[in-house]
């Protein structure tokens, strides 16, 4: 079963576990943790079986404009109620994360979305293609390099 | 039986009773008229002017009132397209494939900012730069999202140009 303990614990308990991957974000002002990307899956999995966190409340991507992308992951339980950011970080140029479809197949979609606006390459993913853009469409919007040409008649 | 007092002249019976009743015209004007008084839109809406086209159907508004209430589930019964929404790349094909499964003859209204050039998302990158670039648009509707007296304004535009098909209206602008 779950541990019933405060957020800050759990926090606490895995930086010390993954000394040298994991770091609470400091400037937060939620509960938020960094992970590296090979650690990423087995961190999110033991909070998932472990400490309860067991529903994926969202999962998107952001581009942090330094040559990087950054996956963004709100896990929370309910009982007791938690709320927590976890962030990974993955290069610009290949971004590669691992899916959490085995964890959660609500994931599916919401990859397949932050595929398609940032081209984050999800390992595992059973069908990773394009789900709101076009299929024939060029290039990947929401990254901070891409140009919006003017469609003005 | 009339009679005309002044030449004492005394009309048919038969005769006055077809002029007071039987308007003489083309089949042509007739199935125009027809068609003005009865438009059958068809039922699909692409984002927020579908909430006003909806409310334009509903009872408060009451398109009824004017015989275009008959929003028809299926392409092939229909004979007007409201396109009431933004019109994305990926949805661009299906509108056109819908347009096309109306049977002849059928018109288009161009809803809201967004069906007429894309609107606030004109410079955006994956929304088509108004219906107009695949449709033949009949009528042209502004707003954002236009109000429901104003599709009913859009319909009677649509009326008097089914009416007179060679006429250019200049009421409307």
């Amino acid at each position: 079963m779950a541990k019933m303990m405060p957020l800050d614990e759990i926090i606490t308990e895995l930086t010390e576990k993954y000394a040298q991957q994991l770091i609470r974000v400091e400037e937060s002002i939620d509960a938020a943790i960094r992970v590296q990307a090979q650690q990423f899956f087995q961190v999110v999995k033991e909070l998932k079986e472990e400490y309860g966190l067991d529903f994926l409340a969202d999962l998107t991507a952001v581009d942090l404009e330094d040559g990087s992308l950054r996956g963004i992951y709100h896990l929370m339980s309910w009982k007791p109620y938690h709320l927590l950011r976890v962030e990974v970080d993955t290069s610009g140029e290949n971004p590669w994360l691992p899916s959490l479809t085995e964890l959660w197949p609500a994931a599916n979609v919401q990859e397949r979305e932050a595929y398609d606006m940032f081209g984050i390459v999800y390992d595992g993913h059973p069908n990773l293609t394009r789900i709101l853009l076009s299929e024939d469409f060029e290039g990947h919007p929401l990254r901070k390099s891409y140009v919006i040409k003017s469609r003005r008649k | 039986m009339a009679v005309n007092s002044k030449k004492q002249e005394v009309l048919d019976p038969v005769e006055e009773q077809v002029k007071r009743n039987i308007i003489m015209t083309t089949i042509e004007q007739a199935l125009d008229y027809s068609r003005a008084h009865s438009f059958w839109p068809v039922t699909f809406g692409l984002a927020c002017c579908a909430i006003e086209m909806m409310a334009a159907g509903g009872a408060r508004y009451d398109l009824a009132r004017f015989g275009y209430e008959v929003f028809r589930p299926s392409p092939r019964q229909s004979d007007l397209m409201i396109v009431a929404g933004t019109i994305t790349d990926k949805m661009a094909p299906l509108v056109k494939r819908i347009y096309d499964q109306m049977p002849e003859p059928k018109y288009v209204i161009a809803m809201g900012s967004c069906a007429i050039s894309g609107g606030p998302f004109v410079d955006s990158y994956h929304v088509v730069p108004g219906a107009d670039t695949f449709l033949p648009v009949d009528v042209y509707l502004p707003g954002c999202p236009p109000r429901p007296e104003a599709l009913i304004d859009a319909l009677l535009t649509l009326r008097e140009k089914v009416k007179n098909p060679k006429v250019v209206m200049e009421t409307h602008g």
